[in-house]
């Protein structure tokens, strides 16, 4: 990003945190909690120990973060080296990203640009300036990855609840500021487990590693009684209502099962798993010292804000997470795709000089689509 | 410490205090080795270790028949051999003979926790019960045939195993519990149980050696000759390593945590950064600089000094980077493959 575009990014930001205050809190235990933040075109500052949202404040109007982080876990001194901090138990978190559901509608809004010749390109036009190999992708998330990223959430929030008994009270659901959500768990039986435990659970909620015996499906002289039935609790109830449809399919479909036999049974697993598996990214859950975007900031890959949905069903993030201010400025943008944001249309954009208001502006230079004219 | 029934001490003899047995039964170690009457159990003692290490358990004459002690004399019998085994073990001082012979105690006191726990009622004070929540700290739950015990409590031991059944997603998981068979509830404690044995084996120091134990002692160092094992290394990459590699190769995008698998399988392999360092050129997101902090930092010559591991097979697979061929013959790391034993 070059030194206008950071300058107007790092104002409208500041204007931000500034105005928003009541947006962002340091989470409970503070000082229990590593916090750390980047800088646009600099690296990460890191093992920070904040006491209260008066302090937390000043940081952000001190440094004019490009993103704000904050540990999931809890340690006894968070400024110290990591293997000095001694970790004490970290909340399970989640994250469901867009990105990783292998959505037909990706390719329609996902831009490359080449990092050497800057030549952005999409599914109609090709950039053909340079043999670069060096592509970086950037999606204008649109309406249809938000609401397949929520069913995700819901399956894990089902999940959470029915199988591990936790609290509604104690699961806290954010936008994560650009293509997904996170989602919190406080208080559970899993605080203390370790980063190989948290694997577990992640393959647990992915639908992974499973084996057709655990369905009733066996290698040799399958038996009908061992297959699920509707009414069961936890993944073979899933798998009974995703594979059997309605209770007077079950019997049918439990022969053609027997007949296929045990590989093919294998083959269906797979299948059912990427219906009712639920997509979260294995990497954040197993992760136990990782700073974790702090919610009520803004995230620089967009310039939306990471916010708590009090209604996952009805929340839009394209109106609800878009807080920078409506001031008009020039930018030239080369924006191929067309977005919404606060119920207004902008682009697609060819190269061309336009006025938009700063929370557009700001989104496109985040994506680098834009620059400062 | 557990308040133990006659029966008890004999089916869990590594629950007793060991020198606080023997000074009940008014004997002293020094004895086993002199007396003609005593000589026997150091026979047996021996017996009892070597069955164990052959993987025989059969082949040792156990005084235990249907769970129960077979008449008085039995009781002592069997845990004096027990004891005698450990001083024996302890005396020879060589650990592969300690973890067979604890494996295989585990396995023999598995067998008896499970038959105790198919009788129980729902006292959850009852021996098989305390036994598991006193030395593994699992709270264990009678309901209708199953057992319960939390899903936290489950995974801390499940993950020490290999086979896919133990996986959570493989359990019947209801309300925070998983569900499980008394056959799998004590399994679920083997490797621990085993543990708790080898450690009351290794710890605490060696005895000087007792008049009439040299034989059997020289015996076993001969005997644990049979377990040394050389290993030959083919050299050849794994396939997970081979496709991070290839995805490097053609300039597409290898997640984190392929690149960290990829640095430190490396760095355990004993490459050095400067040559790690060239395979992350064509990465769309290269950066010499940060390449290089990042490698250091994994190999341990920057930062905190800890030097990362590789992964295992099972983190790799939760995180979509193995790519399994028969050839891995069930190894848990990528540092294993291609290893033989000769």
């Amino acid at each position: 990003m070059n030194e206008n575009d950071v300058k107007f990014i790092e104002d409208s930001f500041k204007k931000y945190y500034f105005n928003h205050f009541e947006l962002i809190h340091v989470p409970e235990r503070t000082a229990e909690r590593e916090f750390g933040f980047q800088k646009f075109n600099s690296g990460m500052t890191r093992h920070i120990s904040i006491k209260d949202d008066k302090e937390l404040h000043l940081l952000l109007m001190k440094n004019i973060p490009s993103d704000v982080y904050c540990s999931n876990a809890y340690y006894s001194f968070p400024n110290l080296p990591m293997n000095e901090k001694d970790w004490k138990e970290a909340d399970l978190i989640f994250d469901i990203d867009a990105k990783d559901l292998n959505l037909n509608c990706r390719s329609n809004h996902t831009v490359s640009i080449c990092n050497d010749c800057k030549t952005i390109s999409n599914k109609q036009i090709q950039w053909k300036k340079c043999n670069s190999t060096k592509l970086e992708e950037k999606s204008l998330t649109c309406k249809n990855c938000i609401e397949k990223s929520k069913l995700e959430v819901k399956k894990l929030f089902e999940i959470l609840i029915e199988d591990f008994a936790i609290d509604k009270n104690d699961i806290h659901i954010y936008f994560s500021g650009n293509e997904g959500f996170h989602v919190y768990v406080y208080n559970s039986q899993f605080q203390k487990l370790g980063s190989r435990e948290r694997s577990e659970l992640a393959d647990y909620i992915l639908f992974n590693g499973v084996i057709p015996e655990t369905f009733g499906m066996k290698k040799f002289k399958p038996n009908r009684a061992l297959f699920p039935n509707f009414d069961e609790r936890g993944w073979r109830g899933r798998f009974a209502k995703d594979v059997f449809d309605s209770k007077s399919k079950r019997s049918k479909i439990i022969s053609e099962l027997i007949t296929n036999g045990y590989s093919s049974f294998q083959k269906k697993l797979e299948d059912v798993s990427t219906r009712i598996g639920v997509k979260i990214d294995p990497n954040v859950t197993m992760d136990i010292h990782r700073i974790f975007r702090l919610p009520g900031s803004i995230n620089s890959k967009s310039g939306l804000t990471k916010i708590y949905c009090k209604n996952i069903t009805k929340f839009d993030p394209f109106l609800e997470a878009s807080f920078l201010n409506e001031d008009t400025i020039e930018i030239i943008a080369d924006c191929p795709i067309e977005f919404k944001l606060k119920n207004k249309k902008f682009g697609p954009y060819d190269n061309e000089k336009v006025t938009v208001p700063t929370y557009a502006a700001a989104y496109m230079i985040c994506k680098k689509l834009a620059s400062i004219s | 410490m557990l308040a133990l029934g006659q029966d008890e001490i004999a089916k869990y003899p590594f629950l007793a205090d060991a020198g606080q047995y023997l000074k009940e039964q008014g004997f002293t170690l020094e004895q086993f080795g002199t007396d003609p009457d005593l000589i026997p159990l150091i026979e047996k003692a021996y017996n009892r270790i070597y069955a164990a290490c052959e993987g025989d358990p059969q082949s040792y004459k156990s005084d235990i028949i249907e769970n129960q002690a077979s008449n008085t004399a039995s009781l002592p019998r069997e845990v004096f051999s027990f004891l005698l085994s450990i001083v024996l073990l302890k005396l020879t001082g060589i650990p592969t003979l300690a973890k067979r012979f604890a494996l295989n105690e585990a396995m023999r006191a598995e067998a008896f926790l499970e038959k105790d726990l198919k009788n129980i009622s729902t006292d959850s004070n009852e021996l098989p019960i305390k036994i598991i929540e006193d030395l593994f700290s699992i709270k264990v739950k009678k309901h209708n045939d199953f057992f319960v015990i939390s899903v936290s409590d489950y995974i801390k031991h499940s993950i020490h195993f290999h086979e896919r059944e133990w996986k959570l997603i493989n359990r019947h998981v209801e309300d925070g519990f998983v569900f499980l068979t008394p056959h799998q509830t004590v399994r679920l404690v083997r490797k621990e149980l085993g543990t708790f044995i080898t450690s009351k084996i290794l710890t605490g120091k060696k005895p000087s050696m007792i008049s009439g134990f040299e034989k059997f002692v020289n015996n076993l160092i001969s005997y644990s000759k049979k377990f040394s094992i050389s290993i030959v290394d083919s050299g050849e990459y794994p396939p997970c390593i081979k496709h991070a590699i290839e995805i490097l190769e053609k300039g597409e995008n290898l997640p984190h945590s392929g690149r960290f698998m990829l640095a430190t399988f490396l760095l355990s392999k004993g490459r050095l950064v400067q040559q790690i360092a060239p395979l992350f050129k064509n990465a769309p997101d290269y950066n010499e600089k940060t390449t290089l902090y990042q490698l250091n930092h994994l190999a341990g010559t920057s930062g905190s000094g800890t030097q990362y591991s590789c992964p295992s097979c099972e983190k790799l697979k939760t995180q979509n980077l193995c790519f399994i061929i028969p050839e891995c013959n069930n190894i848990i790391s990528p540092l294993q493959f291609g290893k033989k034993k000769n």
